[in-house]
C-alpha cells in the first residue's frame, strides 16, 4: 500500500468536505436581518457602478462634511452592469455588513427583495416618496413593498435628423412613411438597440407597450404574450427589418454603435437615451452637431410607451446602521442634490418638479421631452425572476428580428420560456 | 561532480555550435523563405496591435474614426487612464500585477518543479492517478469558481487581498506548469544524474547543478507561460480583489466613459499599450539573461 | 538513419537501462517518500482552490434551485433535488409548476445545452487546429538564426502579453459593423450577428491570441533538440519534409502534445471571447453560446441548477481528457522502467 498517495488523496476529500460543509445555497429568506439595526447610527458604505461624470464624490464629500460621525465610504464597481449585478449578489450572499445602500439597477429590484436583501422601507424606515414619478416608484416596489429609492430615472428618446425631417413623427406609422427620405439620401432610417443583450429587451418591451401589449399581467407572475396587441408591436420591429426600413446592421448595435452611426449621418432616426444628446452636439468626429433634435418616442397611434431606465438606492439587510443609511436615501432624494445629479452628470432626475426648473432646460433642452418620455414610461416586469424573464425575450425577439422564427412562435416561445422560470 | 557538470556543459557547448553552424550553413533560398515567414508571422501578430496604438492615440471625440493611420493624435488617454481622481489606478495595478504574477510564478515553479520532478524521474505507486487530479483541476469551468472561492475568502477573512488572489492563480497555472516540466524533466539523458550521484552529489544537488541548467529554457518558458497565465487573469480577481489590490486586468475593465454607456475604447486602448510594451521588453531581457545565465552557472559547475 | 539514433541520446529507446540491478522493493519505498514530500505542496494548493469548489458544487447539484413562497414573495430552499437538474440539462427537459416535465421551450437556458455542447466543441476543434499548425511554423521559425529574430520574438509575444479583457474588447472594436475590419475590406460583413461570421470572428481572435503559447511550448520543445541530430539526418541525406515527421515532429511530440491538451482543455471552458464580442448571440440566437457562457447565464438565475452543468461540463471535459491521454499518447506519466525499457513513445 503507497502512503504518500492515499494521504493525498484523503487530504483533498477530506478538506474538500469540509469545507463545503461551510457554505449553503445562501438564498433563503431574509429572516430577522431585516428588522436589526433599524436606529443604529454610523459611518457606512455606499456601492454604486462607475462614477462616470464624477457626480457621486462630491455628494458624498457634502454629505461627510455635516455628519463627520456617519460618513459614507464610497465603494466604486466596474462599469458592466453584469458584473455590478454579479458582485452584489456574492456580497448578500456572504451576509456582507460592509455593503450598507447599494445602488440597483431598476430590474434587479425585485429579485434582490425576494431574496430577502433589501429592508424594505417601511415603519421606522419609511422614506417620503411624493413628488417623484410613479413609475419610478412603481419600478421600486415588490409585492405591494417599497423595497428601495428611487434615485436617478431614464427613458427613451427619439434623435431624428432636423435637416431632413421638418416634424417629429408622432406614430410609428408616420415614421415608417418617411423612411423613404432616409433611402433617397442612401442613409438608414430607424434603428435602437438590437444586439442580444439587455438592450433588446428594453425596445422590444417598447415595441409591445407601445401597441397596447404587455409583458406580464397585472399579477406580475403570469406572462399576456400571446395576445393581438404584443403581436402588432412586435409585428412592427419584425416588418421593418424585413423591409430595410431598419437596416440589417442593427441587428448588431447597442447604444454606442446606433450612437457612432446618427452621429456620423448615417442614419435618420434613432431610439436613445438622453446620455447621447450631449456627445452628439460635442463630439468631434460628429456630422450632425447642429442638425438633429429629439422627441418622444412614437407608438401605435400617439406617444409611445418607453421603457423606464435608471437606478435605485437600497438599503442592505445586512447593514449595521440603518437609520444612518435611511438618512442617507433621503439626501439623494432632495430637490438639490437631484438636480445635481442632472447638471453634473446629465442623469434624469426623479423629482418631477425639476422638469420645470428653467435652468435646467436651459442647460439640458432634452430636459422637457424627456418628461414625456418618462411620463408615459412602463416599467420592465417587476419580477423576482427577471434574468429568466429577459432572457426568454432577448433569444425569441432576436430570432424573429432576424426572420428566423416567424412572430407569432417567437411570442409563444416567450411566453412558455418565461413560464417555465419558476413562477 | 566533475563527468556529469563536463558532460553537461558539453552538450550546452553542442547547442552553441550548431547554432553557430547553421548560421553560417544557411544559403539563400531557405533564407529568402525563412524572412518571407517571419514578415508574414509579424505581420499577422502586430496588425491588431497596431490598431490598438493608433486608437491609443486618438482624441476620444474621434474614438470611431476608421482611417488606418494616426489622425487626431493627442496623450490625453494615456493621461486618462492613470488618473486617479477619475478613480483609475493604472499605476498600483500595475504594481499590483507584477507582485501577483511575480509570486505566483516563483511559487509556481517551484511547487511545479518538484512535482514535475517525482512524477518523471521517480517511481511510485499511483502516479497515475496523481497525474489525474492535477489535470482534473484544468477541468472544471473557472466561471464556476467563483461563488464558492468568494464564500470561503469572506469566511475566513481575506477578501480583497493579496493571497485570495494569489492563490488561486497558482492553482490556475500549476496543472500546466506540472505538466510541461515533466514532459521535459523526463527527455532529460538519466545517465547523467547517474553519474552526479556515482560522484557523490546528492539528489538534489544533482538536479540543480544537472539537470535544471540543461532544462533551462523549459523553466524558463514555463515561467513565460505562468506569469502571463497571471497577469492575464480576470474572472476571479475581478470580484475577489479590492481597490488597493486590484491587477490591471480589473483596472482596465473599470475605465468609464463620461456617460454611462460609452464605452472608453481611447483609453482602455492606451493602458492596454501601457500594460503589454514593457512586459514584452522584460520578456526578451529575461530570456537572454536568464537563459544565457543559467547554462553558464552548469558549465562552471 | 542509424547515425541517427545514435547521436540523439535522449531518445527513450537509446536509454540504457538504468535500474534494472536493483532491488525494486527498496527503490519503491525511497521513491515514494520522495514524491510525497515533493507533490503535496502542488496537492494541498489545488485541493483549496479547485477541490473545495468542484466539491461544494456537486453536493449543491443535488439541490434544486429556490422557489419563490406566493404568499411572502420571498424565496425558500428548494430542497432535495435528486438528478432533477441533471436531467434538466441532459434531456433538456422543463418540470412545469403542476409537475410535468417537458421540452425545455426556446428562451430558457435548459433548451441550449446540446447546442451550447456542439458549440463549445465546434470552436475547440477549429482553434485548437489552427493554433497547432501556426504554433509550429511560429515555432520552426523563431528557432532558425536570423537577423531580426529578437523582432519576430517580441512580434509573437505581443497577443499573448496583452491582457484578454483587453484583446476581447480590442477584436469587439475590431469587427464592429462601422469598424476597421469592415471598412478595410470594403465589406458590410455583420461580424458579431452572422451565423457563420461570428463563429469565425470568434475561431480568429483566439487563434491570434493564444497561438503564441503554442508557439512557446513547441520551440521550448525544439531548443532542446541537439542540432546534431539533424546534421545526421542531412548526412543520411533525409529531405526537409522527411527530416520534419521523423526527426522534429516524434522529438517535440512531448512537449506539443502537452501543449495541444491543455488547450483542449482551456477552449473546452472558453468564455470570455464569446461573452465579449457576441454575448453568445449570433444565428438564430446561439450560434456562439458555449457551455461556460450558459454556466454563467444560469448562475444568475439559480446557482444550483449551475452547479450541475459545471459538474457536467467537468466530465466531459474528463473524457475528453482521458481519451486524449489513451490514445494519442500524451501520458506524461508513463512509469520509467517503462521508458527506459523503450515501452512507450
Amino acid at each position: 500500500m503507497n502512503k504518500s498517495r492515499l494521504a493525498a488523496v484523503a487530504g483533498v476529500a477530506v478538506f474538500g468536505l469540509a469545507l463545503a460543509g461551510c457554505s449553503g445555497g445562501g438564498t433563503a429568506g431574509g429572516g430577522n436581518d431585516a428588522t436589526a439595526n433599524l436606529t443604529s447610527r454610523g459611518p457606512i458604505t455606499y456601492v454604486q457602478g462607475k462614477d462616470n461624470s464624477n457626480v457621486v464624490r462630491p455628494l458624498i464629500d457634502k454629505w461627510n462634511a455635516a455628519h463627520p460621525k456617519e460618513k459614507v465610504t464610497f465603494k466604486e464597481q466596474s462599469d458592466q452592469a453584469d458584473q455590478q449585478h454579479d458582485d452584489l449578489v456574492q456580497h448578500f450572499q456572504a451576509k456582507d455588513a460592509g455593503y450598507d445602500v447599494v445602488d440597483v439597477d431598476v430590474v434587479w429590484t425585485a429579485e434582490f427583495a425576494a431574496k430577502g436583501w433589501l429592508t424594505p422601507l417601511t415603519g421606522k424606515m419609511k422614506i417620503d416618496t411624493s413628488g417623484l414619478f410613479p413609475s419610478a416608484v412603481k419600478a421600486a416596489t415588490y409585492n405591494n413593498t417599497l423595497y428601495a429609492a428611487p434615485q436617478t430615472s431614464d427613458g427613451g428618446m427619439l434623435y431624428y435628423r432636423t435637416d431632413l425631417v421638418k416634424t417629429p413623427p408622432k406614430t410609428w406609422d408616420e415614421m415608417m412613411s418617411m423612411c423613404s427620405i432616409a433611402k433617397a439620401n442612401n442613409i438608414g432610417c430607424y434603428a435602437g438597440q438590437f444586439a442580444k443583450y439587455e438592450g433588446l429587451t428594453v425596445n422590444a418591451s417598447e415595441a409591445i407597450n407601445g401597441a397596447g401589449g404587455s409583458v406580464l399581467g397585472s399579477d406580475g407572475t403570469t406572462p399576456t404574450l400571446t395576445t393581438d396587441k404584443a403581436k402588432n408591436g412586435l409585428d412592427l420591429l419584425a416588418a421593418a427589418f424585413k423591409d430595410g426600413n431598419i437596416p440589417a446592421e442593427a441587428i448588431t448595435y447597442q447604444e454606442e454603435q446606433g450612437r457612432i452611426a446618427f452621429e456620423s449621418g448615417k442614419l435618420m432616426f434613432l431610439r436613445n437615451w438622453p446620455y447621447v444628446y450631449n456627445l452628439a452636439k460635442t463630439d468631434g468626429s460628429s456630422v450632425v452637431k447642429d442638425t438633429f433634435a429629439v422627441a418622444p418616442l412614437p407608438g401605435l397611434d400617439g406617444v409611445g410607451a418607453s421603457t423606464l431606465g435608471g437606478h435605485n438606492a437600497a438599503v442592505s439587510v445586512y447593514s449595521d446602521h440603518k437609520a444612518t443609511a435611511k438618512d442617507f436615501l433621503n439626501f439623494l432624494l432632495t430637490a438639490e442634490n437631484q438636480k445635481f445629479f442632472a447638471t453634473q452628470g446629465s442623469l434624469a432626475p426623479v423629482r418631477m418638479s425639476l422638469y420645470d426648473d428653467q435652468e435646467l432646460i436651459t442647460k439640458l433642452p432634452y430636459i422637457p421631452t424627456l418628461k414625456e418620455s418618462i411620463d408615459n414610461a412602463v416599467p420592465r416586469p417587476v419580477t423576482p425572476f427577471y434574468p429568466a424573464v429577459t432572457k426568454a425575450i432577448q433569444d425569441n425577439t432576436y430570432s424573429a428580428l432576424k426572420g428566423d422564427k416567424s412572430v407569432d412562435q417567437a411570442l409563444k416561445d416567450m411566453e412558455a420560456a418565461i413560464k417555465s422560470a419558476g413562477s | 561532480m566533475t563527468i556529469a557538470a563536463e558532460r553537461s556543459s558539453a552538450i550546452a557547448r553542442d547547442r552553441a555550435k550548431a547554432d553557430a553552424k547553421v548560421r553560417v550553413r544557411k544559403t539563400n533560398a531557405p533564407m529568402i523563405r525563412t524572412v518571407v515567414s517571419a514578415v508574414i508571422i509579424v505581420l499577422w501578430c502586430l496588425a491588431p496591435f497596431y490598431w490598438m496604438i493608433v486608437t491609443a492615440f486618438r482624441q476620444v471625440g474621434f474614438t470611431y474614426d476608421t482611417s488606418p493611420w494616426p489622425t487626431h493624435v493627442t496623450l490625453d488617454n494615456f493621461r486618462t487612464a492613470f488618473s486617479t481622481n477619475l478613480g483609475n489606478h493604472l499605476g498600483q495595478a500595475m504594481l499590483n500585477s507584477v507582485f501577483i504574477g511575480g509570486t505566483v510564478t516563483v511559487v509556481a515553479l517551484v511547487f511545479g518543479t518538484s512535482a514535475a520532478y517525482a512524477l518523471a524521474r521517480l517511481e511510485f505507486k499511483g502516479k497515475s492517478i496523481i497525474a489525474g487530479m492535477i489535470l482534473a483541476a484544468s477541468m472544471f469551468p473557472g466561471v464556476a469558481l467563483i461563488t464558492p472561492l468568494f464564500q470561503l475568502f469572506t469566511n475566513i477573512g481575506w477578501m480583497g487581498t493579496y493571497q485570495a488572489l494569489i492563490i488561486p492563480s497558482i492553482s490556475f497555472v500549476l496543472p500546466l506548469t506540472v505538466y510541461t516540466l515533466t514532459a521535459f524533466l523526463r527527455e532529460m539523458p538519466w545517465d547523467l544524474e547517474e553519474a552526479a550521484r556515482i560522484d557523490g552529489c546528492t539528489r538534489v544537488q544533482a538536479f540543480r547543478r544537472v539537470i535544471l541548467p540543461l532544462a533551462a529554457p523549459a523553466v524558463f518558458t514555463t515561467a513565460i507561460l505562468a506569469f502571463i497565465a497571471s497577469w492575464n487573469e480576470y474572472l476571479i480577481s475581478s470580484q475577489l480583489s479590492s481597490d488597493a489590490t486590484q491587477p490591471v486586468t480589473v483596472a482596465i475593465a473599470g475605465f468609464a466613459g463620461s456617460q454611462p454607456h460609452v464605452e472608453p475604447y481611447t483609453a482602455v486602448m492606451a493602458a492596454g499599450t501601457i500594460v503589454t510594451v514593457p512586459l514584452v521588453i522584460l520578456v526578451l531581457i529575461f530570456q537572454r539573461k536568464i537563459v544565457a545565465g543559467l547554462t553558464a552557472g552548469g558549465v562552471k559547475g | 538513419m542509424s547515425a541517427v539514433t545514435e547521436a540523439a541520446p535522449k531518445l527513450p529507446t537509446s536509454n540504457p537501462v538504468r535500474s534494472g540491478g536493483r532491488k525494486r522493493g527498496g527503490l519503491n519505498e525511497a521513491h515514494g517518500r520522495w514524491a510525497t514530500y515533493l507533490i503535496t505542496p502542488a496537492i494541498v494548493v489545488l485541493g483549496i482552490v479547485i477541490g473545495y469548489p468542484v466539491v461544494s458544487a456537486i453536493i449543491m447539484s443535488f439541490q434544486k434551485d429556490a422557489g419563490l413562497d406566493k404568499a411572502t414573495g420571498l424565496f425558500v430552499a428548494g430542497g432535495f433535488a435528486g438528478f432533477s437538474n441533471y436531467a434538466h440539462w441532459l434531456l433538456q427537459q422543463c418540470v412545469s409548476a403542476t409537475g410535468v416535465a417537458a421540452a425545455c421551450p426556446p428562451g430558457n437556458l435548459g433548451a441550449q445545452f446540446w447546442n451550447a455542447f456542439g458549440t463549445t466543441f465546434f470552436f475547440t476543434a477549429f482553434t485548437v487546429v489552427f493554433e497547432t499548425i501556426l504554433g509550429f511554423w511560429m515555432a520552426i521559425i523563431m528557432n532558425r538564426s536570423f537577423r531580426g529574430r529578437g523582432l519576430v520574438r517580441a512580434a509573437i509575444l505581443v497577443p499573448w502579453a496583452i491582457p484578454t479583457a483587453v484583446t476581447a474588447k480590442l477584436w469587439f472594436f475590431i469587427f464592429a459593423f462601422n469598424g476597421i475590419l469592415n471598412s478595410l475590406l470594403g465589406t458590410k460583413i455583420l461580424w458579431t450577428s452572422d451565423e457563420w461570421a461570428s463563429k469565425f470572428a470568434i475561431i480568429i481572435a483566439d487563434t491570434w491570441k493564444t497561438t503564441p503559447f503554442m508557439a512557446l511550448l513547441i520551440l521550448a520543445g525544439l531548443q532542446l533538440i541537439s542540432q546534431e541530430i539533424y546534421e545526421a539526418g542531412r548526412m543520411d541525406g533525409a529531405s526537409t519534409v522527411q527530416q520534419f515527421f521523423r526527426l522534429t515532429l516524434p522529438l517535440v511530440k512531448p512537449a506539443l502534445l502537452v501543449a495541444v491538451l491543455f488547450r483542449v482543455l482551456d477552449a473546452l471552458r472558453i468564455y470570455d471571447l464569446p461573452a465579449i464580442l457576441t454575448q453568445g448571440g449570433g444565428g438564430s440566437g446561439n450560434a456562439t453560446t458555449t457551455l461556460s457562457i450558459l454556466v454563467v447565464d444560469q448562475i444568475r438565475q439559480g446557482f444550483n441548477s449551475a452547479s450541475a452543468l459545471s459538474t457536467i461540463t467537468f466530465l466531459i471535459i474528463f473524457i475528453v481528457a482521458f481519451i486524449f491521454v489513451r490514445f494519442l499518447g500524451a501520458n506524461v506519466v508513463q512509469t520509467q522502467a517503462s521508458q527506459q525499457k523503450g515501452e512507450l513513445k
